[in-house]
Parts: structure tokens; C-alpha cells; sequence
């Protein structure tokens, strides 16, 4: 292939790739942002969303496209109700003091992913996508008649993975109005800025704080369960998206909710980008590093306002 | 130049100025009082002073240095020594051992060190308790801690932030002597809110109000000044 | 000579006698085990200066062991030095990475510093998987019977390998015992109680968090390198996040702040990971609920809650 159809086959895979990310790490900025917990348990979470997408799924023998739809709808509140008991039981517990649930969040993490490996088994299992055509993609090349179209072999997107785009806007663009426009998010906001005064105005913050951990890990589920038909579900794959959510959230100015977003776009794109280019671990080693420079020296994130 | 010397400083806090244009001058040996409605600036004054704070602008001199840059704990070990007005000791440990972080870092003779300890705490009568935890003490001893903590340094500069809120009045009376004996040797800067103790220790008092340095003179001129007594009864008029 | 350190030299006496008789009586496999415990306890002593003792939360550890691990892993397999200076070559390595994260990770604080430990500590795995030519990757690479020889001494023999844990973990006891007793140790403890009262003692705090960083990756360093040459093996996953949160888990257990919390969590999660192995492939769900049940119901540890109990004099 040519490098112009390589390069727009890697910014569409890296925009499948950005999307979900997004997806993932608003998870995590919210339950940063609002309750100022760090949460490394939120890529089990995400596992959890895939391998119960696959237990779901398995049901429906032979109706993929019906069996998928349940586990979109089921899968992320399953995962979001045991998340909320995780927070109920342990974090309120700990009094979100940040060190302590840190702690404990390890410890969450290896609960969820060696429960998995006990219950769900070592084996990477598929999940049959809903539907799956395959599109061939055109691109322009210069013949002796001027500007032409053609249809370079192994430029294609599949139907699916445009969908996967598509629904992860939806849903970011639904967060979007929910945090700015509806009273719950409105209690999150207050929350957010001075929990002792939302207290005193009557919020229930006991009960917001369950709900965004719940939320925060629906999200992570629901970004897995989009995944998983492209992806494939393995216990241990939680892995990498805490790290590309963590890199993400701290590019983006820590619980800021556009600049996740964009910091998603960013590391998405640049991610599919770049592993075509380079070696992927190379790709790791700079993004980490990245993150850990950024903390450092410019703790607001290349995209936050600094505080005053 | 006198021993601790102040121009022109201003600390601005996001368009409050919590000290404003100040300039102090603090001879060698001088117990030097700071006195103010609350939210006059005085803790903040101590703060740029000690370093605790950075100043938005002006400058600071010690000891004939310029210190305006220094990091706090430079100046600290300059020969200042800064009690906090929210007490603020090592709860955990021992009260001789929080001492002892004081004059350890003086003295590095180590039975000097344990000298100064003992003498510390026994000038704030906090001796036979040396071996409690400090976060056992009650308020009132915790405040003679941090004076001890202070002492232990032997500092030139001694800073104390209200150090008589909340002790009994015979402790009063025994930090009114205990100043006293201070007095020609070590520099003392003093916040305080006690009328009885700014004037019985005193040499010469600097009244703040609204950041600014308001009326500068001995005890008996502070007591005459109308505007120090407006300051203090009606704020705002202070200025008419 | 007070009450209080007799009783302190009485009881960690005791135990370090306790360790150097254990060889002569335990059965083949727990005397193994034992080396390996005390090596990984070492390590787990390091971490405890800077956890336990000047109150920072790193999650980046598995670094500085790794350090200590390939560097005297490659100094034998690139550089041909003996044991010995391999071991030292790892040493070297692991405090001088941990003074330049040090000095770049404690511009941070609280949980930032806990992230930016851990994106190092993360980078630097990777690192290790990228230079595959040279570390071979995840499979890891064998030190040789031959190579592991210091002074005409079979590292390999059990009962050599035992006294070498042994006086590892002797040496570093000893000098952590005796730095936590110093000025340095005292000024550690009174930044972990009250950084800003420090600081306005007029200590230079973050030079002294350095010196402790420097000096727990040093240590940890120490344990790495003795790891790999006793037990003849180097490999990338020493380097990976489980192995930062091991010394963690091993310290919380045990008592952060203690001298003996790293011995004491370090045997006990070594052997509920050993029996629970033996009946499942999720031993470290072992490790998951110990984890949060320390959180919610012990944040001392043992030690720590036989201290604020019975033995108040507990170092």
C-alpha cells in the first residue's frame, strides 16, 4: 500500500481506538473529578464490561445481533451496581482519604481480575459483532488524466467499527448534557466543588459519591462491551486501558471532561499513528513518560487552566 | 541598617492585598509587638518574613543579608524561629523529641543539643512531661511547645504568632517573664492579641490594619493614638 | 542504657538470632523459602524507609529493583564482571536512577507523586521489553552455576545462599536501624509527622526526601541484585507493577514504620501466596483481600497494632 491510504487506514483505526478511550477515561475523570479518588481498579471494570459482554452474549445462540443489544443494555449496570457496592463497602469506609483507597483500589483490581481468571478461565474468548459488513475505502491518485478515484486492496473499514465511532459520540455528547444540563448533574457539580457546602444544601453526597463510582465504571463497561467483538475478552486485559485512560486523564487536566475528551483524540490517534510507524512499545514508553513529565511540570495538564 | 528590615512588602492574594506596601524596621535585642484587628495582616507580615509566604513584592533583610529569595528553611536556620498561630507540632512524637528536632539542627553536639532540650522545656515548665506525646498535651501546653520549640534554636529572631491564646493566667504571667528574660539578647516579634501582655513586654508596638502599617510607637503612644483606639472600636472610620 | 532499648535490642536481637538458627533445623523447602524471604524482606525494608518512615507512597519500586536486578544481571552477561561487582554495579545503578526520579517525582505530592512513581516505574518496564537484544525481553535470562561464585563461594549452595540472604538482610537492618536512630532518621519521621513544621525548623525537607528516596532505592537495589544472583535469574517481570505492589502489601501488613513490619509481612504473604497456590492458578487473590481488608480493618499492620497495644517502645 501507498502512504497515503496506510496513513488513513491508521487514523480510522486510531479514531475507533480514540473513541473508546474517550469512553473509558471520562469513567475515570468523573470518579477523579468528582470524588477525588483515583481508581485503578477502573480497567477491571472494563475487563468485567467484556467478559460479561461474552457470558451475555453466549445465551443467544445463533441471535448475535439480539444478544449484543442485551448485553449493551445489561452489562453496564451490572458492572455499575457492583461498582457502587465497592464504594458503599469500602471507599465510604475509608473516607475517600486519597492514599487509602488507592491502596484498596489495588487490592479491588486484583479481587475482579483473579475472580475472572478463577471463574471465566485463562482463555481470550471472541464475541460475534452484531453486524459486521465490510466497506472498501477509495483514495485519490494522480493519472494522466487528472485526479482519480480508486480502491487501493486492504484499505476497509469495517460497518461495525464506524458504529463503534458513532455510538461513543452519542454516548459522550449524553454525559455531556447530563453533567451540565440535569439536576443530578448539577448535584455532581456542587459535589465537586465543595462537598461539605453541597452537605449543607442537602445534597445526598453519600449518595452521589456511589452513584459516579457507579457511573465512572458503567462507562469503562460500556466501552468494553463496544470493544469486545473487535477485541477479543482475556482477563488480563484491563491493563492496558488503565494506563491509556491514566495517560489520557492527566493530559487532559485531571476530571476535566472536554479535555479528556480531546486528550482521548489525541492519544487515539497519535497511538494508531504512531505503532504503525514505530514499534508500539516504543509508543508506551514515550506516552509514559509523557505523562509522568507532565505531572511534574505542568501538574493542570497541557489542556487545564492552571488554578488559581 | 537595623537587624530585621522590611520595605516596601505587599502580599497579594487574587486582588486582595493582604499586606500592603509595609516597611518595618526591628533593632537588634527589641521586643517588638504586632498588634491589629483580626484579618490586619499579621500573620501574613510574619509569614513573608519567615518565608512561609512569598512576597509579591519589596524585600526583606536579616542579619545585614538580603533574604527576599531565600527559601524558608534558609532563613530558619539563618537564626530565625517561627511558632504558628494554629498550633502546629508533631503530634506522635515525644514533646522532648519535637524539641529536640529544634535543637538538633543548631546544635550538633549532641549533649549540647540535649542541654538546650532541657532548658527549652523547662523554661515553658513542660519538663516532667518531656516523655508524653505531644498530641496528649492540652491546648494550653501545646502552645508552651511550640514557645519551647522555638527557644531550643536559640535564634536570633524569635517570631510568635498569639503565643498566649489559650493558657491560664498564671502561664501568662510566666511568659510575661520569660519575654523578659529574652529581652536584650534575642529579637522577639510578637502577635498579640492580649492588651495586658503587648504592654507589659513590649518596647515599641506597630499597629496593622487593612494590611497597612498604621501608627508605629512605645506602649504609652500606642495607648494615647485615637486612630489605634478607632481601629480597634469602629474599623472603617479608622481612616476618616 | 533506658528500659525501652533493652527491650528494643532484646526483641530484634532475639529475631536475627532466631533467622541465623532457623537454617539448622528448618527442612530443605523452607529453608529456601526462608533465603528467598529474607532477600525479598530486604527489599521490603527499603520501601519501608520511604513508606513507613518519611511518609512517602511510591508505586514505582519494582523500578529500582530492577535496577539492582539488570544491573548486575547485564554487568555479568555484557560487561563479564564477577558476582561481587556485579552486585555492586546493580547497587550503584538502583540509587543512581532513584536520585534522578527522586529529583524529578518529588516536585510532586500525595497522589500525583503516587502516579508519577508509577509512570517511571512503567517506562522503565517497558524499557527493559524494548531492549529485548540485550535483556530478552519477558522470558528473562539464567545466571550460570559458574558465574555465581563470590570469594570460591557457590551462591547456588543452599547453605551459602542462606548466609547470604542472611547477611543482606543482617547489613541492611543494621544500617537502617542505625540511620533511623541518626539525625537523618529523625528529621525522615518528623517530615512524615508535619512536612510544614519541618520545613520551618529549618530543615531543607525536600533535600532530605531525596536522601531518602536515594537511599530506599539503594537498598532496594541491593535486594534485587542479591535476588538474581542467588536465585540465577533475571527477568522483565521483576520490573512490572506486581513487583511495586508487593513491597507495599508486604509493609502494610507487617507495620509501615517498623523495623521489623517488612520481615513479619514479607513471610506472611510469602506463605498464604504459597499454600493458596498449591489449590488455585488466583493466588493473588490472596493479595487482593488482604489489601483491602488491611485498609478498612488494620492500616498499622500487625506490628503496628502490637504497638499501639502491647509495645509501645516498638521502633
Amino acid at each position: 500500500m501507498d502512504f497515503g491510504p496506510y496513513l488513513m487506514l491508521a487514523t480510522l483505526e486510531g479514531a475507533v481506538t480514540a473513541a473508546v478511550l474517550a469512553l473509558t477515561a471520562s469513567g475515570l475523570a468523573l470518579v477523579f473529578g468528582v470524588m477525588r479518588v483515583v481508581n485503578v481498579a477502573h480497567g477491571e471494570f472494563f475487563m468485567l464490561g467484556a467478559v460479561l459482554a461474552w457470558w451475555v452474549t453466549s445465551w443467544f445462540e445463533g441471535a448475535a445481533a439480539f444478544g449484543f443489544a442485551f448485553a449493551i443494555l445489561t452489562v453496564p449496570l451490572i458492572v455499575g451496581a457492583l461498582a457502587a457496592l465497592a464504594d458503599v463497602t469500602v471507599l465510604k469506609r475509608l473516607s475517600y482519604d486519597p492514599e487509602r483507597t488507592i491502596v484498596a483500589t489495588i487490592g479491588i483490581l486484583y479481587i475482579l481480575q483473579q475472580v475472572t481468571l478463577m471463574t471465566y478461565g485463562p482463555d481470550a474468548r471472541p464475541v460475534t459483532p452484531p453486524f459486521n459488513t465490510r466497506l472498501a475505502l477509495p483514495w485519490v491518485e494522480m493519472t494522466e488524466t487528472g485526479l482519480s478515484l480508486y480502491w487501493p486492496w486492504g484499505l476497509s473499514i469495517t460497518s461495525y467499527k464506524l458504529a463503534v465511532i458513532a455510538a461513543a459520540t452519542v454516548i459522550l455528547l449524553a454525559l455531556w448534557i447530563v453533567m451540565t444540563r440535569s439536576k443530578l448533574g448539577l448535584m455532581m457539580r456542587a459535589t465537586e466543588q465543595d462537598r461539605e457546602m453541597a452537605l449543607a444544601f442537602g445534597i445526598p453526597v453519600e449518595r452521589v459519591y456511589a452513584l459516579v463510582f457507579g457511573l465512572g465504571a458503567g462507562l469503562a463497561a460500556l466501552a468494553a462491551v463496544l470493544i469486545v467483538p473487535i477485541q477479543q475478552a482475556h482477563y488480563l486485559m484491563g491493563g492496558d486501558p488503565l494506563l491509556l485512560s491514566f495517560i489520557v486523564v492527566i493530559i487532559g487536566g485531571l476530571g476535566s471532561l472536554p479535555g479528556t475528551v480531546l486528550a482521548a483524540l489525541l492519544i487515539g490517534l497519535s497511538d494508531g499513528i504512531i505503532s504503525v510507524f514505530f514499534s508500539p512499545t516504543l509508543a508506551k514508553i514515550l506516552a509514559t513518560l509523557l505523562v509522568a513529565l507532565v505531572l511534574v511540570f505542568r501538574p493542570q495538564g497541557l489542556f487545564g487552566a492552571r488554578r488559581a | 541598617m537595623s537587624f530585621l528590615n522590611a520595605e516596601g512588602l505587599t502580599k497579594q492574594f487574587n486582588g486582595l492585598r493582604a499586606v500592603d506596601d509595609v516597611t518595618l524596621e526591628v533593632p537588634k535585642g527589641q521586643v517588638r509587638a504586632l498588634i491589629g484587628p483580626n484579618g490586619a495582616g499579621k500573620t501574613t507580615l510574619v509569614g513573608l518574613l519567615s518565608g512561609r509566604l512569598a512576597c509579591s513584592s519589596g524585600r526583606i533583610s536579616f542579619d545585614e543579608r538580603d533574604v527576599t529569595s531565600l527559601p524558608a528553611h534558609k532563613r530558619i536556620a539563618s537564626g530565625m524561629a517561627y511558632t504558628f498561630q494554629i498550633t502546629s507540632i508533631f503530634p506522635s512524637l515525644s514533646v522532648h523529641e519535637n524539641v529536640a528536632l529544634g535543637a538538633r539542627r543548631v546544635f550538633s553536639d549532641p549533649k549540647e543539643a540535649e542541654e538546650r532540650v532541657v532548658a527549652a522545656l523547662h523554661r515553658v515548665s513542660l519538663l516532667e512531661r518531656a516523655h508524653e506525646d505531644a498530641g496528649d498535651l492540652s491546648y494550653g501546653h501545646q502552645r508552651l511547645l511550640e514557645i519551647a520549640m522555638g527557644l531550643a534554636q536559640a535564634p536570633k529572631l524569635l517570631i510568635l504568632d498569639e503565643p498566649t491564646q489559650g493558657l491560664a493566667d498564671g502561664e501568662v504571667v510566666a511568659f510575661n517573664k520569660l519575654i523578659n528574660d529574652l529581652r536584650g539578647h534575642t529579637t522577639v516579634l510578637l502577635i498579640e492579641h492580649n492588651m495586658n501582655v503587648v504592654m507589659e513586654v513590649a518596647d515599641f508596638i506597630t499597629v496593622l490594619n487593612f494590611g497597612k502599617v498604621l501608627f508605629e510607637g512605645t506602649p504609652e503612644q500606642v495607648q494615647a493614638s485615637s486612630a489605634v483606639q478607632s481601629a480597634y472600636l469602629g474599623g472603617a472610620d479608622a481612616e476618616a | 542504657m533506658t528500659a525501652d532499648l533493652r527491650k528494643i535490642i532484646g526483641l530484634h536481637g532475639a529475631v536475627l538470632v532466631i533467622l541465623f538458627a532457623a537454617q539448622f533445623f528448618l527442612p530443605a523447602y523452607h529453608h529456601g523459602n526462608l533465603a528467598r524471604i529474607m532477600v525479598l524482606a530486604t527489599y521490603a525494608m527499603g520501601y519501608n524507609l520511604l513508606f513507613g518512615y518519611t511518609g512517602l507512597l511510591s508505586l514505582g519500586h519494582a523500578l529500582f529493583f530492577a535496577a539492582g536486578l539488570y544491573g548486575m544481571g547485564l554487568g555479568m552477561t555484557q560487561f563479564g564482571l564477577g558476582a561481587g561487582a556485579a552486585v555492586v554495579l546493580g547497587v550503584v545503578a538502583g540509587a543512581g536512577i532513584g536520585a534522578l526520579i527522586g529529583a524529578l517525582a518529588l516536585r510532586t505530592e500525595g497522589v500525583a507523586f503516587m502516579i508519577v512513581t508509577l509512570m517511571f516505574a512503567q517506562a522503565g518496564y517497558l524499557i527493559i521489553l524494548y531492549f529485548g537484544s540485550y535483556t530478552r525481553g519477558d522470558e528473562g535470562f539464567v545466571i550460570q552455576q559458574a558465574d555465581r561464585l563470590v570469594a570460591g563461594l557457590d551462591l547456588s549452595d543452599p547453605t551459602v545462599r542462606y548466609f547470604a540472604a542472611l547477611s543482606i538482610f543482617y547489613a541492611a537492618f543494621v544500617v537502617l536501624m542505625w540511620v533511623l536512630r541518626s539525625r537523618f532518621g529523625h528529621v525522615l519521621i518528623a517530615i512524615r509527622e508535619n512536612e510544614e513544621r519541618a520545613m520551618m525548623l529549618g530543615y531543607d525537607v525536600q533535600r532530605y526526601k531525596w536522601g531518602a528516596v536515594v537511599l530506599s532505592a539503594g537498598v532496594s537495589a541491593l535486594a534485587g541484585a542479591a535476588y538474581g544472583v542467588l536465585f540465577g535469574y533475571v527477568g522483565a517481570s521483576f520490573a512490572s507493577v506486581q513487583y511495586s505492589i508487593f513491597p507495599l502489601l508486604w509493609v502494610l501488613l507487617g507495620g509501615a514504620g517498623t523495623m521489623l513490619g517488612p520481615l513479619v509481612g514479607t513471610i506472611f504473604m510469602f506463605y498464604l501466596i504459597d499454600l493458596s497456590s498449591g489449590v488455585t492458578t488466583a493466588y493473588m487473590l490472596i493479595a487482593g483481600i488482604v489489601l483491602v481488608c488491611l485498609t478498612l480493618f488494620a492500616p498499622q499492620g500487625l506490628m503496628g497494632e502490637l504497638r499501639n497495644r502491647f509495645w509501645r517502645w516498638l521502633p
